[in-house]
């Protein structure tokens, strides 16, 4: 088979990003759950917040360490694989990436390094501080990128002057029709894929009878927050499904699996096989009408299909109609997971119902693969475009050589499956090892006053008088 | 040559300090991993690794603006450089994804810590030599079929020397950075092994200068055409006062730590502060050697830059907000500041 630069600069991008994301969405959570924390422990003085932003804050690190590493490759390839994209639509884009670092990537790392290692150094409530900086920064990146990406599913505010876009409006471009929908929608998911990451683990701690007082707060205040946040992002997406019929309707298409140009009394398919090549769906499972009455609020209401547009303009159906099933599938389970939990709390068992936390200790993975599953809807959705209905994707890669791309691409899936496997090491064993006690962390929190810093302090003016009075021995210094 | 007051010329200034911000700051830290296969206990990897993981990420993140002002300012050098030096590009990155999670993991880690060394020291020796790769290219200069993304070009005994020099200059901010941050046998190495890096690196940087300008025409032309010697003889007058300077003040801390007799003062800090002299000092001549292109003769900032709105629309933003960036980060080292003791601190 002749490798096509095209599709392997387009998986490098699909395999890259889909690393990345998945930290984002656990950092933006988890930094604000941190924030949470160490505000209530502030304001109540209950060591246990302490306890929880202290344990909580070590995969929180690692977490945002991978964030940062992986997030620098994607800053670079859209000039190394599309550059022609890049140079087409660099002046809407690359203002708004600017905008990003300016006002969100430096403040995240220059509050970060006081968050981490700052304990000792300032105070308590310079401390929260820069948790809670950290934390909105995570917002505001995701705010500036999510404009950029929604632009170019619904461009608007641009002109096009000699094979390039230009910007007319910056506000039409950045609150463009997609990015409230859209930016919402990755928050709440960002802070639900965090929820059930802490939920689960905590559940599991009480599952295996281990920090039984933390196992609890955690749980408790997961399953408040999933109980407020899983209805509502159910509800933001069923508006952010309003908007793609509106303005990406053959999306919507591929997300329902409707072939016929145009459809009335749409049934809603739970399960079927779409087949491309015979324009159809096997095996259909349906609830007729529904579609219909969800997105038009009416049961005869008409939907257009992809039978629309040429079969050249559709992206893959399969593959966009079971990642939507995944995702709205996961958030079901979710809202489930909350009520049921209330429901116990309820009846004052929760704590004991190990049949309950048993599933919930395995459901830590859930929030990502929906994070995955909603990207996949949105991207794939809206191929063969890269800025919808206006540039396609495969006009603008860069014309390098296949095999160039091939090694990169190669070394990417090496770097990164590596990486993945030791964070899941770490993370493991971070979570095994279980919380400090909470009479430690009230004595390390006194930090420079603690005896240990005085100590270490005197030992290292001594070993000072020593080498500074002999030469340094050093066996392999030499060289 | 026209120096025509513009936006794009602001841009092209902005991008310059973006990339110096960059080489210092990420300099040192990198340059960390590339001394760390020279200091051999774990204490002194500990200190090594903690004097900068605080401030790694943020250093970094000059690498990232760096990128996107090329991107939001000069979308068609952004798209040609990024794709021509595909391959430099790629590497340097899989070398700052070893070197920057090696952070994170090695603290946490008993049995694995000796491959998070390697992959430290391996991973920011990669990336910064790539980076001098990359430089050498576009101070050489490009053939016209560079941007035809197949070619080799950035591969050449020029370059790949470059690559080795910057990793010298690196190397050498650290020593300085960790003359500052440690005491003891530690920072006397750092002073020793900073000496012998000074060396080096002005052998280089006299070499590269003679190199480019006798195989360039256009940069000597810019360097000795008319009066322009007159204007642009301080460059080197002041970087060799610089190294001077640094020799001697590293040779005291040097001297300090082994002699019975007092010493004269010695500057703990001003090494460093001398060492950024340098780089910044060999990065003004760099300019003059290249401007006003973005790619040597090939593309200029004026052709590169992107239209006016979003120049305009870009500006406010650097007003705000990098006066802000700049004091929030000083404000960070200033917590953190003073040597690295053996204490565990942290989360
Ligand atoms: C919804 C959120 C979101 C999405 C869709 C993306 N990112 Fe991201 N990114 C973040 C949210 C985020 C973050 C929360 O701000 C991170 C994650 C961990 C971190 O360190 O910051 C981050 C880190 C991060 C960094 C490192 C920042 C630093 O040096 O500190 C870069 C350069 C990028 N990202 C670039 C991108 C690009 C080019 C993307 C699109 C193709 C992208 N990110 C998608
Ligand atoms: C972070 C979550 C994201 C995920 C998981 C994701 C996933 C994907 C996938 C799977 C594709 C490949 C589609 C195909 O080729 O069939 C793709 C394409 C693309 N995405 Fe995203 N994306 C994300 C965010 C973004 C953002 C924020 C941007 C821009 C600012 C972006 C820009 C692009 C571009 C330029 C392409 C076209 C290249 C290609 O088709 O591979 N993506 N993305
Ligand atoms: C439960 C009902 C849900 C509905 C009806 C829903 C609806 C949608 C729709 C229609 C899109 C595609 C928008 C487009 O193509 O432009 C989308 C995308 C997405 N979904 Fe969901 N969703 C649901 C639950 C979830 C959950 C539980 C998560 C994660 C925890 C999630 C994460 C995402 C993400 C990350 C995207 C891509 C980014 C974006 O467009 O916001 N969704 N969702």
């Amino acid at each position: 088979m002749e490798l096509d630069v095209s599709i392997l600069s387009r998986i490098q991008f699909a395999f890259t990003v889909s690393f990345h994301i998945i930290f984002p969405s656990i950092t933006i959570g988890l930094a604000t759950l941190i924030a949470i924390w160490e505000g209530l422990w502030l304001k109540t003085g209950n060591p246990q917040y302490l306890q929880l932003a202290k344990f909580w804050i070590k995969p929180f690190a690692i977490t945002f360490g991978m964030g940062v590493v992986s997030g620098i490759v994607l800053s670079y390839e859209f000039g190394t694989n599309f550059s022609k994209f890049s140079e087409m639509a660099g002046a809407v884009i690359g203002p708004l990436m600017a905008y990003e670092v300016l006002t969100a990537f430096f403040l995240e790392a220059g509050f970060l390094g006081v968050m981490l290692f700052g304990w000792q150094r300032v105070s308590a409530k310079m401390h929260f501080f820069a948790t809670v900086t950290v934390a909105v920064g995570t917002w505001i990146s995701a705010f500036w990128i999510i404009a950029a990406n929604s632009w170019m599913q619904t461009p608007q505010g641009h002109q096009f002057v000699d094979g390039k876009f230009e910007v007319v409006s910056w506000m039409e471009v950045i609150f463009n029709p997609s990015m409230p929908y859209r930016f919402f929608h990755m928050l709440l998911a960002a802070f639900i894929t965090a929820t059930f990451v802490v939920m689960a683990t905590h559940a599991w701690y009480l599952r295996k009878g281990q920090h039984i007082d933390f196992g609890r707060k955690g749980l408790s205040m997961t399953l408040w927050i999933a109980l407020v946040l899983t209805p509502l992002q159910a509800w933001v997406g069923d508006l952010h499904g309003l908007n793609v019929k509106e303005h990406q309707p053959v999306k919507l298409a591929a997300m329902e699996g409707i072939w016929a140009s145009t459809e009335a009394n749409v049934p809603l398919l739970l399960f079927a096989l779409p087949d491309m090549k015979a324009e159809k769906n096997h095996y259909e499972v349906a609830v007729p009408g529904l579609a219909s009455l969800i997105l038009t609020h009416s049961w005869d209401g008409e939907l257009q299909g992809l039978k629309s547009v040429p079969a050249a303009d559709r992206p893959n159906v399969p593959m966009v109609f079971f990642s939507f099933r995944v995702m709205v599938g996961i958030g079901m389970l979710m809202i489930g997971v909350a009520l049921l939990g209330t429901y116990l709390r309820w009846r004052g068992t929760l704590y004991q119902s190990n049949w309950f936390l048993w599933p919930v200790s395995f459901m830590a993975p859930t929030g990502i693969i929906a994070v995955l599953a909603g990207w996949y809807v949105v991207e794939i959705g809206r191929q063969p475009w890269i800025i919808y209905g206006l540039v396609r994707t495969s006009e603008v890669v860069s014309p390098l050589p296949a095999e160039r791309v091939l090694f990169s691409l190669t070394l990417f899936v090496l770097t990164y499956s590596l990486l993945f496997a030791v964070y899941l090491y770490f993370m493991r064993k971070l979570i095994k090892k279980g919380p400090a006690a909470v009479g430690h962390l009230q004595q390390q929190r006194i930090g420079v006053k603690a005896s240990g810093y005085a100590l270490s302090f005197t030992k290292t003016l001594a070993t000072d008088a020593e080498t500074s009075n002999s030469p340094a021995t050093d066996p392999k210094g030499a060289h | 040559m026209e120096l025509e007051l513009s936006v794009s010329l602001f841009y092209l200034l902005l991008l310059g300090f973006a990339i110096l911000m960059y080489v210092l700051l990420d300099g040192f830290d990198l340059g960390m991993g590339i001394l760390y296969p020279w200091f051999n206990s774990d204490a002194e990897h500990d200190h090594l690794m903690r004097s900068v993981a605080h401030v790694w990420d943020g250093n970094e993140t000059w690498l990232v603006f760096g990128g996107v002002i090329l991107f939001g300012a000069f979308p068609a050098a952004y798209a040609a450089i990024a794709s021509a030096f595909y391959l430099p590009i790629v590497l340097m990155l899989i070398g700052l994804i070893f070197r920057g999670v090696a952070f994170e993991y090695r603290f946490k880690s008993d049995t694995s810590k000796k491959y998070w060394n390697s992959a430290f020291a391996i991973g920011s020796s990669l990336a910064a030599f790539c980076q001098g790769l990359m430089l050498g290219t576009l101070v050489q200069g490009v053939p016209t079929d560079f941007i035809d993304q197949s070619s080799f070009s950035w591969l050449s005994p020029f370059s790949l020397f470059c690559g080795l020099a910057v990793m010298a200059g690196y190397a050498l901010l650290a020593c300085c950075y960790l003359v500052m941050k440690s005491r003891g046998g530690l920072q006397h190495k750092a002073a020793r092994y900073g000496q012998r890096l000074l060396l080096i690196v002005m052998l280089s940087m006299l070499l590269v200068s003679l190199w480019t300008v006798w195989i360039e025409p256009e940069i000597r032309a810019r360097w000795f055409g008319g009066w322009h010697a007159l204007w642009l003889i301080p460059l080197p007058l002041l970087s060799v006062l610089a190294a001077r300077l640094l020799f001697r003040d590293l040779g005291r801390v040097n001297r300090s730590h082994k002699a019975e007799t007092a010493v004269q003062e010695r500057h703990e800090e001003r090494p460093f502060w001398l060492a950024a002299a340098l780089f910044l000092l060999a990065f003004v001549g760099l300019l003059v050697s290249v401007f006003p292109y973005l790619l040597p003769r090939q593309l200029t900032y004026q052709e590169a830059a992107a239209p006016d709105s979003s120049l305009m629309f870009m500006l406010p933003g650097i007003f705000i907000f990098l006066p802000l960036i700049c004091a929030y980060t000083l404000w960070g080292y200033k917590i953190f500041a003073g040597k690295i003791e053996d204490y565990q601190e942290g989360y």
